[in-house]
């Protein structure tokens, strides 16, 4: 149901338009909420959606967070993710 | 999993609120779960009530808030609601019979931050939809869809189920597919307040439901992804009593029109518990420290079979309100389990909904309304009586 779909890496990402992300003080996380339902996203997976903003591709994405950790390479965790993220129907990328 | 020594188990936040803002609604369905005796209850909560709820319980850590009845849209001040709580940081969902989303309601909602509609249809057919609420609305309904979907929402088509329209099924679920709803969520009838008066005439048949879960699992296979659909079954055809509300006190907060703070829609009804209202306490005291909330909170409260169950931490027992409806003491096993020593209670009536055509029954269908409730509030204390 929810295998990794790919994406293409030049395409703008945006989350799909019944999901609301922001950080949680009580949760201590970044969450996505969508009808009736949260899903705590911890550690890298919210450091990774804080950048779907409707602006950013993948391919600027993984240049952000390698500008921000640098000296990790942090390609192949981070396009696995969107990918899971895309299969998972949270992000879509932009269309026009 | 209890530690040695500790009194209690850390409480934990509640992640959803549901406000009931007004119990006015323009239908009268006969499976209404609004308190029966909602007529006596004393005004409703103003503007600044609701903001001050919605603002102290975010800060206690709910994400979700629904905003439901009654028909919430009878009040004028939704709009605010949803902008306000969107602000706060809710996903913000608003349940409603459709009846008073006009265009230019469903616009300012979308300004201000509403995350999704649930709208609710009674049948997939005007005739049933009508009857069932005692209205004439299947028109308004269908447009308010079309309206919903114009307008871009996530969109949850909710129908309850029962033996009046469960076999309309296949319908209901194409009419889903035409509407392009996101989800649809097939609710079955559960038993409490104008269900539970309606009892004998809404439980359908073993045979109806497990054609209903046919018909809906072959549509599920047909449309994979692209409409999720809930089947929810009746309780009573259970061996096994439902987790209620994720548990007592941990999740789910409900506030009354009249701002009472309950741990589930029903609550109310239970003897010998007084719950805070939100007129006279914050959330944070009312979540953590009342006597209400904290009343069925881990297992100190169970009784055997429940005591001693290696199964307890997966249902707590299952549901206290039902509990007290079928068994006269909330502190029982939901009798919906079969190891309950009352669970011939839910079996009697369940070989009773066996019987083919008409359900015999003691009275005609009770429609919630103002006059029934006005009866039932007198009745209150002398026990099903309609």
């Amino acid at each position: 149901m929810s295998a990794p779909v790919p994406l293409a890496l030049d395409r703008v990402l945006e989350l799909q338009r019944q999901f609301r992300f922001q950080w949680e003080p009580a949760q201590e996380s970044f969450v996505l909420l969508y009808p009736e339902g949260m899903v705590k996203l911890q550690g890298s997976a919210g450091e990774i959606m804080k950048r779907i903003d409707g602006e950013r591709s993948a391919e600027r994405i993984v240049a952000d967070l390698e500008a921000t950790f640098p000296g990790v390479d942090l390609r192949d965790d981070v396009l696995q993710f969107l990918e899971v993220a895309h299969g998972k129907g949270w992000i879509r990328a932009r269309t026009g | 999993m209890e530690k040695a020594g500790s009194a209690r188990e850390p409480v934990s936040r509640p992640l959803w609120v549901n406000a009931e803002i007004t119990y006015k609604c323009p239908l009268h369905c006969v499976f209404c779960y609004n308190p029966t005796d909602y007529s006596r209850y004393g005004p409703e909560l103003s503007t600044e009530d609701w903001l001050r709820v919605f603002r102290q319980a975010r800060e206690l850590g709910a994400v979700q808030l629904g905003i439901s009845g009654g028909e919430p849209l009878m009040r004028d001040d939704v709009e605010t609601m949803v902008a306000e709580s969107s602000r706060l940081g809710y996903y913000v969902n608003l349940i409603t019979s459709g009846i008073g989303l006009t265009e230019k309601r469903i616009a300012a909602f979308k300004e201000g931050g509403l995350g999704q509609i649930q709208l609710s249809f009674q049948d997939s057919t005007r005739e049933m939809n009508d009857f069932l609420s005692s209205t004439k609305t299947f028109e308004l309904k269908s447009r308010v869809a079309k309206l919903i979907k114009q307008y871009d929402y996530p969109m949850v088509l909710n129908v309850v189920l029962h033996r009046m329209n469960i076999d309309h099924i296949q319908q209901i679920l194409e009419m889903a597919e035409a509407m392009e709803v996101d989800h649809v969520e097939l609710a079955n009838t559960q038993y409490y307040s104008w269900a539970m008066i309606n009892r004998d005439h809404l439980l359908p048949s073993r045979e109806q439901l497990v054609r209903a879960e046919e018909v809906t699992n072959a549509f599920r296979a047909r449309v994979g992804n692209r409409i999720k659909v809930y089947f929810v079954v009746p309780d009573y055809y259970a061996n096994r009593p439902k987790k209620c509300m994720n548990g007592w006190g941990t999740t789910f907060l409900n506030v009354t029109s009249d701002g009472l703070a309950l741990p589930c829609h029903e609550a109310r009804m239970l003897p010998g518990l007084t719950f805070p209202n939100v007129r006279e306490h914050d959330i944070t005291w009312i979540w953590n420290e009342s006597p209400g909330f904290n009343a069925y909170r881990g297992d100190a409260w169970m009784k055997e079979p429940c005591r001693s169950c290696p199964e307890k931490e997966n249902d707590y027992g299952g549901c206290r309100c039902q509990a007290f409806m079928l068994t006269g003491d909330a502190t029982n096993a939901d009798p919906i389990c079969d190891l309950s020593p009352h669970h011939g209670l839910v079996t009697s009536v369940v070989e009773k909904a066996q019987m083919p055509g008409k359900p015999v029954t003691a009275h005609p269908l009770v429609f919630r309304d103002d006059a029934n409730s006005r009866r039932l509030s007198g009745a209150e204390n002398k026990k099903e009586e309609v």
